[in-house]
């Protein structure tokens, strides 16, 4: 399994070779609450570093996902359309969201599990 | 009260207002007693010309029907009569039901899946609709197919450019087509290729937003047979009186895929800790004091009242008395519409096509023609050359149930004098 990273924005994503798989955070869910709904792009879709590419909908809240790294969208969570709430029970497994296709490096600016918990830290405060 | 939170003079309370932008003294008349200022609004609403309902040939937009008293018997019972729109569920069960039904009957007309709590009026609902395909489909350009009611018109504009969308008119949709909105009957009461025109946005990838009239949809096909997406339209027709344009209802209603586009207000069934059936604001994470500038508008209101009285209106008639009053429109309109065109130079603007209970006419010196029939106490039918430079001529008569056989005599042998 590859090493998880994170953003600011509390996504994380897998790299694996050129695919990447992203998703939001345990602390993100937790803080949405009960997520109720997900607007996911299309298969296909090219995304830059830091694009809005879909919307989580909670019931307290409509937050947007943002691309951790460029890419193009290979596969979208079909899975989430059902159960929305995968993301909360299973966010870095079932509740995955996207997988994209690399285009080039990924940024230098993603987090490791340790710094992303200070993020996390600060934002809960 | 100043001495209270620590203020020594009114002029120290508004310190912070520049005294540039201060007025010195309002120059107010004397205070009037109640029967003074009814005498004055008597003498200046007397200036106003009032046409009698059976008189009134007019339509563009906004028709003078008959309004059975049972709508006024409920939208005036206090618990319903007030400005502001009660939506915390704990407090407000019978409102928010009275919006369900709303919503249901809309969704029920229209033959959609889903309808708001109502809009403003026709103009906005019809603006938001395009805002929606604007939304959903990610492309910037509206299609305005047909006569579309020259201020809906206005209002999609002024809702369009600051999006950076760009309203065109013509019939033929492309890759940038986020909607093809269409009225149907159009402005001028003519029926259009409502199903033609969904087809052609469909083969874009963009979607069909139908305008309607909602006593028509009794009598010809609604938005959803024809797989439209979006309908919207003026809800004044179901039982609120024209009141010089307002206040009136708009509705709106989309299929399923589109509900977390759809703006405003949003009434649920759900059910509270004991399993007892309620009404409850839903999916309100799409309205803008949750998603904020990603929501789709900025509405988080509806016309409540107004929305109550077209409950009504459409519960009291049924889908049978709608049937029967478009019927009656239809008949009368057409009866009309063959006395008019017998007149010597008159004749039907756009003879082959086919009308509900409005139509144009073209018509020698129309601006005279509309002041002959004024100073007989007649409202004759509508001058639309004003909107539009190539109906010079043209005037769009409407016939409604309040106006009888003897009106319509009234009405021609006024034009035969």
């Amino acid at each position: 399994m590859a090493e998880r990273r994170y953003t600011k924005s509390h996504e994380w994503l897998t790299v694996e070779g050129k695919s990447v798989t992203v998703g939001i955070t345990d602390f993100a869910q937790a803080q949405l609450g009960d997520v109720v709904f997900l607007e996911l792009p299309s298969p296909g879709r090219k995304l830059a570093t830091g694009e809005s590419f879909g919307v989580v909908e909670s019931v307290k809240a409509a937050s947007d996902l943002y691309a951790p790294v460029a890419g193009r969208v290979t596969a979208v969570n079909d899975k989430l359309t059902a159960h929305p709430e995968l993301v909360n029970t299973d966010p870095y497994g079932e509740g995955w969201i996207v997988k994209l296709e690399l285009s080039g490096e990924p940024p230098s600016d993603l987090l490791d599990e340790a710094d992303y918990k200070k993020v996390a830290e600060a934002s809960a405060n | 009260m100043l001495a209270a939170i620590g203020v020594g003079s009114m002029d120290d309370l508004l310190v912070d207002i520049p005294q540039s932008l201060r007025i010195k003294s309002l120059q107010l008349p004397a205070g009037l007693s109640e029967f003074e200022t009814m005498a004055q609004i008597g003498s200046l609403a007397a200036r106003n010309r009032v046409f009698p309902d059976r008189l009134t040939f007019r339509g563009g937009g906004v028709y003078r029907r008959f309004i059975p008293a049972a709508v006024a018997a409920v939208t005036s019972k206090p618990e319903f009569y007030t400005a502001y729109t009660p939506y915390q569920p704990e407090a407000s069960q019978g409102t928010l039901q009275a919006i369900y039904e709303f919503q249901t009957l809309i969704a029920e007309l229209t033959a959609l899946d889903v309808a708001n709590a109502s809009m403003y009026d026709g103009a906005t609902a019809l603006a938001e609709a395009a805002m929606m395909a604007h939304i959903h489909t990610g492309r910037n350009e509206v299609l305005v197919a047909g006569y579309l009611h020259p201020e809906y018109m206005e209002v999609l504009r002024s809702f369009s450019d600051g999006r950076g969308i760009k309203v065109r008119k013509g019939t033929e949709p492309n890759s940038k087509t986020a909607a093809v909105v269409f009225q149907q009957p159009d402005f001028l009461g003519l029926l259009v290729d409502a199903a033609g025109l969904t087809q052609a946005a469909h083969s874009v990838g963009a979607l069909a937003v139908a305008c309607v009239d909602p006593i028509s949809l009794a009598v010809v096909a609604p938005p959803g047979e024809y797989s439209a997406d979006i309908a919207a339209g003026e809800g004044q027709q179901l039982g609120l009186s024209p009141s010089y344009g307002g206040p009136h209802v708009g509705f709106i209603s989309c299929k399923k895929e589109l509900v977390r586009r759809l703006p405003g207000r949003l009434v649920g069934s759900s059910s509270d800790a004991q399993g007892r059936r309620g009404f409850v604001l839903t999916l309100t994470a799409r309205e803008q004091h949750i998603r904020r500038e990603r929501a789709t508008s900025n509405i988080c209101t509806n016309h409540s009242l107004c929305a109550l009285a077209a409950s009504v209106y459409m519960t009291y008639m049924g889908a049978e008395g709608l049937r029967q009053i478009a019927d009656v429109s239809f008949k009368r309109a057409h009866a009309l519409s063959e006395r008019l065109a017998a007149l010597p130079g008159w004749e039907l603007a756009f003879p082959d096509r086919h009308f509900l209970n409005e139509f144009p006419m073209r018509v020698p010196k129309a601006p005279a023609v509309v002041r002959k029939l004024a100073r007989k106490g007649i409202l004759g039918g509508l001058d639309v050359h004003r909107w539009f430079r190539e109906l010079k001529g043209v005037l769009t008569f409407t016939c409604t149930e309040v106006n009888d056989a003897r009106a319509i005599d009234e009405l021609v042998s006024v034009l035969s004098s």
